[in-house]
């Protein structure tokens, strides 16, 4: 590996990020998947870093999951988002950022395609303005929200009260770091990093004081992929997909998985447990699976938040190892408790894959 | 001034240009950027299909061009139109007034690390056709392991491709990664090698011979199909995605060398120059002949003429005719003044 060809590359694939004044639009799912990255996100743009991040209730889907499981068409994805651009205008503001990759991507593509197609931007105007009497300005800047962090990691590793090192060996951890399909594979141009070797999650890892791991299988899609996972008989081609790339990041054992999409930390911590369950291959240390974080999970990690109330306990694959290897301390029987202290209940564990 | 011929370009075909014009009674003034003749091919090991030497070549014709007036590490740096030729001036001061202009800055090869996807410049044992030419000629590379068992050609890279912004064909590559993966088996009998092609174009004398050659006599696999991607396994190998679009199924093996065979590209060096001349473009980004069917070594201006792979990709036999074709037309074009 040479080391300065990446940087060579890095160095053509970098965009503006402005410092502050954001929109930000929520995902539809990854609340329900990761209860805490998003709000950890907006506290620490807004509360920690001091920026100005506004975002309103009444923003929607923006169509891209419909779009991409081929049930809507992209004009009816194009009006959606046309009216998310409006809120943005009506909101006084000009960067827009989503915190969702497939929406990131949508945005992008329809961006592109306005771009070359004036007369369908012409169109959606008129369309949007005949359902909801609503009219827009096209986002001045547009970044995915692991795009911020990666802008500010730098103020973040000033923060950071925990570094990514194995506290017992002085080591930094290994991390793997996975993009989300919809970041820069569609426009390589849009992704900090390009398409190929992407830096946004590298650079945080980098920053943070991690070790990044290129394995062969590094650019496969993490097994979600829309209509693999959705069309329910598709599935085993979901799994396979995620069961290749366990097996090629394997030899390099690393720490923990780094995530910027919506799907892909679930399928990449939930599949370690279908594999466990069906071929008893665990891909951790002593029987445990690698733990997989979002970029805003680990950011608050570095920050020094307790690590239950990041939501690390929702995830399927247990978090302990790797936080006993950086050192965050963390009471094993408040695991389970809610916000208010109510016990959420000790859900049922898996004996294939070691968890707690 | 009159009489005066300048050569800008001193590869082959600026060199076999300047050989003519001497048998014709001429005395050319030959300007060469670099600080040896030969271009591109004298930095080539051997060439096809008789795998004869390149560097033999390129000594032949430096030693039959000794009557030339020869400037190398020199550019030019500025022209003018004059009523009856042009004024050059160049890098080393000289003034040059003359009647006609042979245009000879041949091509580029295409930048492989471009095609981010393979990994040139990322990865340890991704090398171009090029570096293997350096090696072939005794040069060390140390991503060239000692006993490879694998190695893989993927030809067109940059080349018919909209994506590199070339979709021109380059002409020569399908016929050197033959004979590169000859060479290779030549020195490593027991190596697997296999090119990845979209086409084999094998249009010139001999050319189909050579490629029936290498099936049977060498076992080098073609496989039709496109690499997707690369990347490096732990242990230093190279892991290879591609089609196999005869079969119709994806491979993925492990090789232990990749040689991308980096395509032809226009000369962008010599946009400065081709400005000041006021010389056209075509659509692939090559100099403009006048016409390409029986005007190829004219350009639209008076006394400036074009030889070898300025104006496209081309073989070494048919730059060679080429610029034996433009030094009788400038010795016709002299006559009329």
């Amino acid at each position: 590996m040479i080391l300065e060809g990446k940087q060579r590359i890095w160095s053509e694939y970098q965009k503006d990020i402005p410092d502050d004044h954001w929109y930000y639009v929520r995902s539809c799912i990854r609340q329900n998947f990761f209860p805490a990255s998003e709000r950890m996100f907006t506290h620490i743009v807004k509360d920690v870093l001091g920026k100005d991040l506004y975002e309103t209730p009444h923003h929607t889907t923006c169509g891209g999951i419909a779009y991409h499981c081929d049930t809507i068409p992209q004009e009816t994805a194009m009006t959606i988002v046309a009216r998310q651009f409006a809120l943005m205008t009506e909101a006084g503001y000009e960067n827009y950022c989503p915190s969702c990759i497939t929406s990131f991507g949508n945005y992008a593509e329809i961006l592109e395609t306005w771009r070359e197609y004036p007369e369908l931007e012409a169109r959606i105007r008129e369309d949007l303005w005949k359902a909801c009497r609503r009219e827009f300005k096209k986002p001045r800047y547009l970044a995915h929200s692991s795009d911020l962090i990666f802008h500010w990691r730098g103020e973040i590793a000033r923060l950071a009260k925990k570094r990514l090192m194995d506290v017992r060996t002085g080591q930094p951890l290994r991390i793997v770091e996975h993009i989300g399909c919809h970041y820069a594979k569609m426009f390589p141009s849009k992704g900090v990093g390009g398409a190929e070797y992407p830096y946004v999650l590298a650079g945080m890892v980098e920053s943070w004081g991690g070790q990044v791991i290129d394995y062969p299988e590094r650019r496969h899609c993490c097994g979600y992929g829309f209509r693999q996972y959705h069309v329910k008989a598709n599935r085993g081609y979901s799994l396979s997909n995620t069961y290749k790339k366990f097996e090629s990041m394997e030899p390099y054992h690393p720490d923990a998985i780094v995530t910027n999409c919506p799907g892909c930390p679930y399928f990449l911590d939930r599949w370690q447990y279908v594999i466990a369950s069906q071929t008893g291959k665990t891909y951790g240390e002593n029987g445990h699976g690698i733990p997989v974080l979002t970029y805003e999970e680990l950011a608050g990690l570095v920050l020094g938040y307790d690590p239950w109330d990041l939501g690390l306990q929702l995830h399927q694959v247990a978090v302990e190892p790797l936080l006993d290897k950086m050192g965050v301390e963390y009471d094993p029987k408040a695991k389970y408790l809610g916000l208010n202290k109510e016990d959420l209940m000790r859900p049922e564990l898996p004996t294939q894959i070691k968890c707690y | 001034m009159h009489d005066n011929i300048v050569i800008i370009g001193g590869g082959i075909a600026g060199m076999e240009a300047a050989k003519a014009l001497l048998a014709l009674g001429h005395t050319p003034i030959l300007i060469e950027s670099a600080p040896t003749l030969g271009g591109h091919v004298g930095r080539w090991h051997k060439l096809f299909p008789d795998l004869t030497s390149a560097r033999e070549l390129v000594a032949r014709l430096r030693s039959e061009i000794v009557g030339a007036n020869i400037f190398l590490g020199t550019q030019v740096i500025s022209m003018n139109r004059l009523a009856d030729g042009y004024s050059l001036k160049l890098s080393n001061g000289i003034v040059i007034n003359a009647s006609a202009l042979l245009i000879s800055t041949g091509f580029k090869l295409f930048e492989a690390d471009r095609k981010e996807e393979y990994g040139y410049g990322v990865y340890d044992r991704v090398i171009t056709n090029a570096d293997l030419e350096d090696w072939f000629s005794g040069a060390d590379d140390a991503r060239i392991p000692q006993q490879p068992q694998t190695v893989g050609f993927v030809h067109c890279v940059g080349s018919r491709d909209l994506k590199a912004c070339n979709g021109q064909c380059s002409k020569v590559c399908c016929a050197t990664a033959i004979k590169q993966a000859i060479e290779i088996k030549e020195r490593f009998p027991f190596a697997r090698v296999y090119c990845f092609y979209m086409d084999l174009r094998l249009f010139g004398k001999k050319y189909e011979d050579f490629y029936v050659n290498a099936q049977r006599d060498y076992a080098v696999q073609f496989i039709r199909g496109r690499v997707s991607e690369v990347s490096e396994t732990i242990d230093g190998h190279l892991q290879v995605k591609a089609e196999d679009t005869l079969s119709g199924k994806p491979l993925k093996m492990q090789l232990d060398l990749l040689v991308l065979m980096a395509g032809v590209v226009r000369n962008t060096a010599v946009q400065e120059l081709t400005s000041m001349a006021g010389l056209e473009t075509d659509s692939d980004g090559f100099l403009r002949s006048r016409d390409n069917e029986y005007a190829v070594v004219e350009s639209g201006q008076p006394g400036i003429f074009y030889a070898g792979a300025c104006t496209g990709p081309k073989t070494v036999p048919e730059t060679i005719a080429e610029a034996r074709s433009a030094a009788l037309s400038i010795h016709a074009y002299l006559k009329t003044l």
